[in-house]
């Protein structure tokens, strides 16, 4: 059995885990799927889960859960592993999952595989995918000694429309015993640090600059090149950290998401952090130095050379006629 | 307080890779190094935090011998001594191995705070801090871009970034771990003060205990694959910008 966990936050499920039930879905052969949700109160997310062709839902509702913690969904999940002890337990790859599934897997002293692009071979012979080196090289892992084994699936690897629905899927209580006096953080309400001011998600066409424009004053440079193509600048995490450019024109996991008609990566070699945010876009043109960069290969057009060079050729080209 | 921060050697960010003959590690001999880029933010949160409370920082690293380099700079930066498990067999481990061996080397010193980076810019498993964690009995929090002690000096608030620009502050007890992301501070670099001085600060080895295992086996390590086919465009920087245009507009109807 391939166990799912579901991420939901204020009774809204996080879209990302459909993405992780369409991969446990490809490597499952013979093995049904059940997923698993926690929470305070989630019986609608558990009835929006059970149409997805799973055998299971599992409900693992409790006062201590209402808010999220590494303690909290450690104590829950272990529980919940050990008696079903299923033979995967896949989870997206999300900053929550990253800030409790290490506790879930040391605490059970069983392997944890995360950030997976692919899975290879059916059942326990599975093999899997993920980017290693800032995504220079990707490796193929396989968890030692006996599961369950936990695997988290990288945002956008799997395609949640791939997920094949089903009849409505008989939807459980689990049992969950959470010693409150054991959860030792104490979480305050989520906030937003300002309004964001550039709505990025909007922009039909972006310019988005990374370390290979190596020094603030040379903004002008990647601004120009904006201007001209009518774009809006953002940037990749390194120059945001600079304080180069404000962190609302971040894209990548940490910031935001985009799909716009054009996306223009310079100087941005293509960490996996940053590609989650733009792969999506309808047409890539990268210009890196590097021609191995990671960007090249999420790219539909490429220039390898320097971008103190390019860039102002690009603007003196748009400007003629 | 008595601060540990976790540092981890990689590959340079300019490093070109190169395999072992049999594709299953980097050729090592090859590579250059550095320290990972969220272990230094994690460094310099670690010299702030001693600025302000007192106390000292205490560097902690697990693999072979090349990682002096990344230790020494961390002394020169202003680190006050370093714990090293030194193995040959570190250099290519998982997350859970170098858990387990650094718990094994820091459970006698009772740490305050431990703090590393979020991920390693190598095998980016993302896991290490929160294994070691868990091997030490201590609570957690991952991805932080802010670090309030408070006044008795009994708990820690950080911030915690979550995705798509929101953030959550958490309070804990000490002793605990943090995870810290890139850009929580500005990077100091070393003085030649502070390279002359890190000459003469102790680094403590320690033995890899016996009997631990691996958690996963890389089989193979390849150069990825490329999910669409690109168009690469060559030729003078005038002659590739005229080409770009032409095809943004003509084929791609994008400007």
């Amino acid at each position: 059995m391939i166990l799912v966990v579901a991420e939901q936050r204020d009774g809204k499920l996080n879209r990302a885990t459909w993405e992780t039930l369409a991969a446990a879905q490809a490597m499952a052969g013979t093995m049904p799927v059940k997923i698993v949700v926690l929470g305070g109160s989630v019986g609608d997310v558990a009835a929006e889960l059970a149409g997805g062709g799973v055998a299971e839902v599992l409900v693992a509702e409790n006062q201590a859960l209402a808010q999220y913690t590494p303690d909290g969904w450690t104590q829950a999940l272990r529980g919940i592993v050990e008696q079903a002890s299923p033979a995967f337990v896949l989870l997206p790859h999300t900053y929550t999952t990253r800030d409790f599934a290490p506790m879930l897997a040391a605490r059970l002293r069983k392997p944890l595989i995360t950030d997976v692009v692919a899975i290879s071979g059916a059942g326990t012979d599975a093999r899997f995918t993920r980017p290693m080196f800032q995504g220079k090289l990707v490796a193929e892992v396989r968890p030692q000694g006996d599961g369950p084994f936990f695997i988290t699936v990288q945002i956008g690897a799997y395609r949640a429309d791939a997920v094949v629905k089903g009849a409505a899927a008989p939807v459980s209580k689990a049992d969950v015993a959470v010693d409150q006096g054991a959860i030792r953080q104490k979480p305050e309400a989520p906030f937003q640090e300002a309004k964001q001011a550039v709505d990025l998600g909007q922009a039909e066409r972006i310019v988005a600059v990374g370390r290979g424009i190596k020094g603030q004053e040379h903004l002008p440079l990647a601004e120009k090149l904006a201007k001209a193509m009518g774009a809006e600048l953002a940037a990749s995490r390194p120059i945001c950290d600079n304080g180069w450019l404000p962190m609302e024109r971040q894209i990548g996991s940490s910031g935001q998401t985009v799909a716009p008609k054009l996306y223009v990566a310079l100087g941005i070699s293509g960490a996996i952090q940053h590609l989650v945010g733009m792969k999506g876009s309808r047409t890539i043109v990268a210009i890196n130095k590097d021609a191995d960069a990671p960007i090249f290969e999420v790219a539909d057009y490429g220039i390898v050379g320097d971008l103190f060079e390019i860039a102002p050729a690009i603007v003196a080209e748009l400007e003629k006629i | 307080m008595k601060i540990a921060v976790c540092i981890k050697q990689v590959p340079t960010r300019e490093w070109q890779p190169r395999l072992t003959d049999d594709k299953t590690w980097i050729r090592e001999q090859d590579a250059s190094w550095e320290m990972n880029e969220p272990d230094a933010y994690a460094l310099e949160e670690a010299l702030r935090l001693r600025e302000k409370h007192g106390g000292e920082v205490v560097v902690c690293s697990a693999g072979p011998s090349r990682v002096q380099q990344v230790i020494r700079e961390a002394l020169a930066r202003g680190a006050d001594r370093a714990l090293h498990v030194e193995d040959h067999a570190l250099g290519a481990a998982d997350a859970f191995l170098i858990g387990d061996a650094l718990a094994a080397a820091m459970t006698d010193e009772h740490f305050d705070l431990v703090l590393t980076g979020l991920q390693s810019d190598d095998q980016g498993h993302a896991q290490m801090g929160v294994v070691l964690a868990e091997r030490l009995g201590i609570p957690h929090s991952t991805i932080i871009m802010d670090v309030e002690i408070a006044a008795e000096g009994s708990s820690v608030r950080v911030k915690r970034e979550l995705e798509g620009g929101w953030f959550q502050w958490i309070t804990m007890p000490l002793p605990a771990l943090l995870t810290i992301q890139s850009g929580i501070n500005q990077l100091r670099y070393a003085t030649l003060k502070g390279i002359m001085a890190a000459k003469k600060k102790e680094i403590k080895k320690v033995a890899l205990p016996a009997g631990l295992q691996a958690s996963q086996q890389i089989l193979s390590l390849a150069l990825p694959t490329k999910s669409k086919q690109t168009r690469m465009i060559s030729g003078s920087a005038g002659d590739a910008a005229k080409e770009l245009v032409q095809r943004l507009r003509e084929e791609a109807r994008v400007l």
